[in-house]
């Protein structure tokens, strides 16, 4: 049998990496915590603070609580750009990944299992948020089924954004640049449909913005199912944008890992 | 032992941008079964040459086989044949020695029986079967350096690279270091190809050595064959009296060739060898000329190295980092 015959495979490698992703997750409470608190304590202000918002006439519901629990799940999932993107940075820069590199690994294993991690906290975080959403108040209009659909979403938007983190860890090998992206990601989240509605958004300038930015239409997905029902365009949208991302985010990983895996 | 256990290098060259040529066409080859030692001061090219033999890094120009494959065309299958401990033991931190074997195991497609099996044995081997569930943050420099030699030892290679295992190791880690390297040639018939800037780590543990000297092979051979290229001994005295120095000087230099020292002493080259000993020390009582201390030194690899470039190796690697780091670092990384 020659060497390579043996290589093993991606349903081989990819478990490996992804439990030694969720090992080094859950070893660290400082990943896990903030993404965690943060989006509950904006959470808190922007529903006692803007309630007055659904006195304006239009507004698609009377709980500023249930319109914007979509906002954390948001929140949360720009975390995973920090979280998936400075884990593979600390391991270019610590030579963990020469050693990767001198095993079989393949490119996608990689890729795979530094993913999961960051899906593990997407996926505490979808069950806090909602648990607090609740617990504060809320309702789901779509049901049970619809919070089920609420965690698949979020956990998309988790891959998404984690992909765009792989992105630039691999691409300059350095935590601080991958840091240097929360602000923007926060810029993005601000100046979409996160606070109002962009029908009720008065300035021209902020409801083109709002409109054309990406992350509108994951948190309108994510939001149709809090206060809406089912609205499957919504729904489409808020998938489609996330999938989208995602395979952006993939495509890029894969030629910065190329690059990066100078290995013959 | 397998014949598709060597290395063979021919012209080996690697140049990075914006620097010089880290291996300028290096021709190397290693038997199999053979520790051979890849001696040079930092910067010389030693790490670049491991990365490209390691299929880590492609090379410039120039060809190699590493276990019978191409490093180029079937790098595969080469790091199926190797296991490697790089110069920085670059382990996660966050995991314990265990889950390191696990995970390394696990990615060169090891069952999980073999994994348990054989990384259980390495762990007692290496010395780190207690602390095999610690964390290995908490472990010493020597026991990161041991749990990173059971590593590249898991899927049982039968070629072997260390980049400077001993670096920065303290005297009994890295005595028990060399214990186990030698171990694994003249037990197991495993292949070693060692980097080092120790002259005695090269001439303990090496059949055969390679001197890299900016980016070239300056000289090759086994440890005694390469001192006795020199040949001579060399015999340096300290004067009581530093006034006395240069007179000093001048009357070991009736003996042989003078050679560069610093810390007020004076050396020479003997011309004849050993027997001149008797004659230098009447000559200097002769002279009127008392010396503090007196030393006759065998012919050791600092001696080849300085033979053949013109410098001692130790303080030679400090002007090469400047030169090359900027350079070797950003991309080797990569």
């Amino acid at each position: 049998m020659s060497a390579a015959a043996a290589t093993p495979s991606l349903r081989r490698q990819a478990p490996y990496l992804a439990w030694r992703s969720v090992i080094r997750t859950v070893r660290q409470p400082i990943v896990i915590v903030p993404p965690l608190i943060f989006p509950l304590f904006l959470l808190a202000i922007n529903a006692s603070g803007l309630s007055a918002a659904t006195n304006i006439p239009g507004f698609p519901t009377d709980s500023y609580l249930a319109f914007a629990l979509a906002f954390p799940f948001m929140q949360g999932s720009i975390f995973a750009t920090n979280t998936a993107g400075t884990n593979v940075a600390q391991d270019i820069g610590s030579g963990f990944f020469n050693r990767l590199a001198l095993t079989p690994m393949s490119g996608p294993s990689l890729l795979v299992g530094q993913l999961t991690g960051v899906l593990l906290i997407g996926m505490l975080q979808a069950v806090a948020f909602l648990a607090a959403g609740l617990a504060a108040g809320a309702s789901i209009q779509s049901g049970v089924l619809g919070a089920l659909v609420l965690f698949l979403l979020s956990l998309c938007i988790c891959a998404a954004f984690g992909a765009i983190g792989l992105f630039a860890g691999l691409r300059t090998g350095s935590a601080e640049a991958v840091q240097g992206l929360f602000p923007l990601m926060f810029i993005l989240l601000f100046l979409s449909s996160a606070t109002l509605p962009r029908d009720l958004i008065a300035s021209d300038w902020y409801r083109t913005v709002a409109t054309i930015n990406p992350v509108s239409y994951l948190i309108e997905g994510l939001r149709s199912l809090i206060i809406t029902g089912w609205d499957f365009q919504a729904l489409a949208l808020g998938f489609g944008v996330a999938i989208a991302i995602f395979v952006v985010g993939i495509w890029g990983s894969t030629i910065a890992l190329r690059n990066r895996m100078e290995r013959t | 032992m397998e014949a598709g256990n060597g290395i063979e290098a021919k012209g080996l060259v690697r140049e990075f941008k914006n620097g010089p040529r880290a291996v300028d066409g290096i021709d190397l080859r290693v038997e199999p079964g053979e520790i051979y030692g890849f001696l040079g001061p930092n910067g010389a090219g030693k790490s670049t040459t491991v990365h490209m033999l390691t299929t880590l890094l492609p090379p410039t120009a120039g060809t190699a086989t590493v276990a019978g494959y191409d490093i180029v065309t079937d790098g595969a299958a080469v790091r199926d044949a190797i296991g490697v401990a790089l110069q920085d033991a670059a382990l996660d931190l966050l995991l314990t020695g265990r889950e390191h074997m696990k995970l390394q195991g696990g990615l060169h497609g090891l069952s999980s029986e073999e994994i348990a099996t054989r990384g259980d044995a390495l762990l007692q081997r290496v010395g780190l079967a207690e602390a095999a569930d610690r964390r290995v943050g908490g472990y010493s420099g020597g026991m990161k350096r041991r749990l990173d030699l059971a590593l590249a030892l898991i899927h049982s290679p039968r070629i072997l690279f260390l980049d400077e295992p001993t670096t920065g190791l303290d005297v009994q880690s890295r005595a028990a270091l060399w214990d186990e390297v030698s171990g694994l040639a003249r037990r197991d018939g495993v292949t070693v190809f060692l980097t080092t800037q120790y002259l005695e780590e090269a001439d303990a543990l090496a059949d055969r050595v390679g001197i890299i000297d900016r980016g070239n092979l300056v000289a090759e051979g086994t440890p005694a064959a390469l001192k006795a290229q020199i040949g001579r001994p060399t015999l340096e005295a300290v004067p009581v009296d530093t006034a006395q120095k240069e007179r000093l000087e001048t009357v070991l230099a009736g003996f042989g060739d003078p050679l560069p020292v610093s810390n007020g002493s004076a050396a020479v080259r003997l011309a004849d060898g050993t027997e001149e000993l008797a004659d230098v020390v009447r000559r200097l009582d002769s002279e009127g000329i008392k010396v503090a201390d007196l030393q006759l030194h065998a012919p050791s690899l600092d001696d080849v190295f300085l033979a053949k470039t013109g410098r001692s190796l130790e303080g030679a690697g400090d002007e090469e980092q400047v030169e090359q780091e900027t350079g070797e670092e950003a991309e080797v990384t990569a």
